[in-house]
């Protein structure tokens, strides 16, 4: 089968660095003493915890539960006692914390009753309900739920499946190995993932830097028909998922769009292979490869539980004693993380440790001299010089014309800049200032909202109010004309509702009440006399009087009984 | 912390500069072949005045003087009014020419970068219309003797009239305009010593030798093919669009792009990022209209070459036709948006 490819714009060609790891197997990760498995590990909100301290679990027990359905379920990686739930510090840029449960490990591995399905005989639907239920996300690094990304979108259906083996970013063999190693196992999580989506077409693109790579899984997908193995040029970012879609099927999917909406959808390999371990074994996501490398004596690639403590996982690849950072993804969109003691997730593809002489500072940084070398690489083609000087001026407005959203952060424009200007920071300030701005706007408008329906509503009410109190008052003055048949007519029916005490008492006394009440009020309003009027204009107090006057009208009104209780 | 990515090619301000200095050398010795050294001297002083301005500008603006001074970005200016100016004009013209240029046009907008106009050209302009008998006043080919250059820089003699002559392109058009003789290019061109093989004694070859580092510039990426191409290309076609129509009275396309500053123009000064251009349609249009602009008043306008008029008039147009070039974002091609930039919302 041919393939035409495609090409992507841009795009750079760093040193690959992938020998050092790529040439030894997987090995497992020991099991710590201790796991710190955060709830909020995927796109979406934040499972709730299903556990609390002192609690029993087994390997594979659901210890959050997916909120919504636009979040993806939370496991014990192993059996143990959970010994915390609090907020500690996730492997983010942010270095935000969010609510995390800590294990402490048995040893004993014991599972859960497992319950594998067997896919062919379900419905697509409930495929997607177990795999949000298994915690199966994107495993690339943008840990998306995985069941979200198989639902149909507008174009209705997916024709083809994209299988994601492009592993562009330099260091990162983790996808290589899995690929090497357990291509059966990612053949039947294709398997399952075409049949969810029923798709006629499945194209996995693999960088040609991986011929074997590209040679196992050429021989697992030998059976399968409609399945093209294709070795892509390799070019950093071709990992990126719109670029790599861009070069098996020439469809740009633009910012804002999904890829169900061009009737094509990609997943990761590895992420495939979870897949699998999920609807073939009944086996949820507790566990994930990854790669060693940098500064290290023994880099490779370790199956390593989630919860595990980065410091102690880079250990087993023997960092070298000049490094002074350990980077959390790869050299190209990995982050510095700001403390080695955080656990492992489902986003943490590779850990690379870093010393000056391996990743140096950049320089100073220089004025930009518009030379254009970040327009060459810009892989989503954008103008990355222009967007820096609008970030910089902090004109949002201009850069979000210029489609500062359209930014995948790849690096590539940073990474040529002769000028050494970070232009991804650059492009992460206006983006999150902007996020805020939307926020804080929104945040408004709801206030604004709230204020102006309560203005309404007083504004009805005083209405509301002021029409009732002018049918009283009509009322109240017919009721004076003929005080006494009301009262003779309201007596009677009163005392068929009385039962113990006679009505008559009653009413006297509450009269008196009443009358007492109103003297009160008459000798209250008495002794306040209108103050610092006598300096005023004769005309001024001639209006004065005649406010009094209507007041004093008012008070004889208010006088005259109400026909019902107000 | 440093953020992401965490490599970086090995590449800087400082190592283009000196690529754009190295392309320009082939020139230079062609230079000196045929006109001595005089040139050396001239670049040794531009150099000089440039470093100078450029240390005390940063100075006075508090920036730092060893991350800047060393950039090479005044070196490039100084080099490029060195070659624009006639070899043999006074010391003191090309050391407030090149005063003028850092101080003035590239300083005083903000420095590196930030300058609107191509600082050297902004040098050349003022010059011409300050000094126009000085900035007219172009070597003999064969006055190379040292000691008589030397004499007319630094003690500002005038020059004998056998040691300087007209350009080919002053030579032409004083030719063409003086109506006494019934004069025709082919007839100027063919009878005249000053013209050489194609475009001007001695200057041809320098105009080649440029055109050889343009191309290695080409090759080590620095610039790209855009500015270059649309720059000779609209010059020799409306070269010969008017030489075909009317051959006695224009010069045909091969003269307009090897002869005055075409070539030095085409790869070294209208391909300055900084005042030209940035989007690929945006560069083709900037180069156009250099070249329409040079070939204008070339042809009709009071100065011999219309080049730095040209850079400097289309460097003013420059925002305008970035603003309207900017090229389609990925998976927005099909948006239908006029040439404005189509991008994503607000997530």
């Amino acid at each position: 089968m041919i393939t035409t490819l495609f090409r992507f714009k841009g795009g750079v060609k760093p040193a690959s660095h992938k020998d050092e790891s790529a040439q030894v197997q997987i090995t497992q990760a020991p099991l710590p003493s201790r796991l710190v498995v955060p709830l909020r590990q995927s796109a979406g909100g934040t499972p709730l915890p299903l556990v609390s301290t002192g609690r029993r679990v087994l390997k594979g027990e659901r210890i959050g539960a997916p909120e919504g359905n636009f979040s993806s379920a939370i496991h014990a990686p192993t059996s143990g006692r959970v010994v915390a739930v609090e907020l500690r510090m996730l492997p983010h840029p942010s270095g935000l914390s969010s609510l995390c449960v800590e294990i402490e490990t048995d040893g004993e591995e014991r599972w859960i009753d497992l319950a594998p399905v067997n896919y062919e005989a379900e419905t697509p639907d409930t495929l997607r309900n177990i795999l949000r239920d298994a915690g199966v996300v994107g495993l690339g690094g943008a840990t998306f739920p995985s069941h979200l990304k198989l639902k149909p979108g507008a174009s209705g259906c997916i024709e083809t499946l994209i299988i994601n083996g492009a592993e562009c970013e330099p260091w990162i063999t983790c996808d290589d190995r899995l690929m090497r190693e357990r291509a059966d196992e990612i053949a039947r999580g294709i398997a399952i993932l075409r049949h969810i989506v029923s798709a006629g077409r499945v194209l996995i693109g693999i960088e040609d830097n991986k011929p074997q790579a590209i040679a196992a899984l050429r021989a697992a997908m030998a059976q399968a028909e409609g399945v093209d193995v294709v070795p892509v040029p390799t070019r950093y970012p071709a990992g990126g998922e719109r670029q790599l879609i861009r070069v098996l099927t020439g469809i740009e999917i633009p910012y804002g769009r999904y890829g169900t909406d061009f009737g094509v959808q990609c997943f990761n390999v590895a992420t495939a292979s979870s897949v699998h371990r999920a609807i073939d074994l009944g086996q949820p996501l507790i566990s994930r490869i990854v790669t060693l490398a940098g500064n290290v004596e023994r880099p490779g690639n370790v199956e390593t539980l989630i919860g595990t403590p980065i410091d102690a996982l880079l250990k087993l690849a023997a960092p070298r004693a000049d490094t002074d950072r350990t980077i959390m993804g790869g050299p190209m969109m990995g982050f510095t993380l700001p403390r080695t003691d955080l656990p492992v997730t489902k986003a943490t593809n590779c850990i690379l440790a870093a010393s000056p002489a391996l990743f140096p500072l950049q320089g100073d940084e220089m004025p930009c001299i518009r030379c254009g070398a970040c327009t060459l690489v810009c892989p989503a083609e954008l103008q990355p010089h222009e967007l820096y000087w609008f970030s910089r001026a902090k004109n949002f407005g201009k850069a979000q014309e210029y489609g500062i959203f359209d930014c995948i952060e790849c690096g590539c424009c940073a990474y040529v800049c002769p000028s050494n200007i970070r232009l991804v920071d650059y492009y992460r300030f206006a983006k999150s200032s902007m996020r805020t701005l939307e926020r804080e706007k929104t945040a408004a408008d709801a206030a604004r909202e709230r204020y102006e329906f309560r203005t309404a509503r007083d504004e009805r009410e005083k209405t509301e109010k002021a029409a009732r109190l002018a049918a009283k008052t009509a009322a109240g003055r017919q009721a004076a004309e003929g005080a006494g048949a009301v009262k003779a007519a309201v007596a009677p029916a009163a005392t068929a509702f009385a039962e113990e005490k006679p009505l008559a008492a009653l009413d006297e006394r509450k009269k008196a009440l009443i009358a007492a009440a109103m003297q009160r009020v008459q000798s209250q309003m008495a002794g306040v006399q209108p103050k610092n009027i006598d300096n005023l204009t004769p005309e001024k107090q001639a209006e004065i009087r005649e406010i009094e006057a209507r007041r004093v009208k008012v008070r004889e009104l208010a006088k005259t009984p109400p026909d019902e209780p107000v | 912390m440093a953020n992401s990515p965490h490599v970086h090619l090995p590449i800087s301000v400082r190592v283009i500069m000196l690529k754009v200095l190295l392309a320009l050398v082939p020139g230079i010795a062609v230079y000196v072949w045929f006109f001595g050294a005089a040139i050396l001297v001239q670049i040794a002083l531009a150099s000089a005045a440039a470093l100078l301005g450029e240390a005390a500008m940063l100075r006075l603006r508090g920036k730092p003087l060893s991350l800047f001074l060393t950039d090479g970005s005044a070196l490039v200016t100084a080099w490029l009014i060195a070659l624009t100016f006639p070899p043999i004009v006074p010391w003191w013209l090309i050391v407030s020419a090149t005063f003028f240029a850092i101080i003035v046009a590239k300083h005083l907008y903000g420095g590196l970068g930030q300058n609107p106009f191509n600082p050297a050209m902004v040098a050349f302009c003022i010059s011409i219309i300050a000094f126009p008998a000085l900035m007219s006043q172009w070597p003999a080919v064969g006055f190379t003797d040292f000691a008589a250059q030397m004499h007319v820089i630094f003690q500002s003699q005038s020059p004998q009239d056998a040691v300087t002559m007209a350009t080919p392109l002053d030579a032409l058009r004083t030719q063409l305009h003086s109506a006494a003789a019934r004069a025709t290019v082919a007839g100027i061109l063919g009878s005249h010593a000053t013209f050489g093989n194609i475009g001007g004694k001695g200057w041809e070859w320098i105009a080649l030798a440029y055109l050889a580092g343009g191309l290695w510039l080409l090759q080590q990426r620095i610039i790209t093919w855009h500015v270059p191409v649309a720059f000779l290309g609209v010059l020799a076609a409306i070269a010969t669009a008017f030489s075909l129509a009317n051959p006695d009275s224009y010069a045909g396309p091969t003269f307009h792009v090897i002869t005055g500053g075409a070539m030095l123009g085409a790869f070294f000064i209208a391909t300055d990022p900084v005042s030209g251009a940035t989007t690929p349609r945006g560069k083709l249009i900037f180069a156009t209209g250099v070249a329409l602009l040079t070939w204008i008043i070339r042809t009709f306008g009071a100065y011999p070459d219309g080049m730095a008029f040209g850079v400097l008039l289309m460097n003013l147009c420059v925002p305008l036709i970035d603003m309207r070039t900017q090229p389609p974002v990925f998976g927005h091609k099909d948006d239908k948006r006029g040439d404005d930039k189509q991008g994503g919302g607000t997530p």
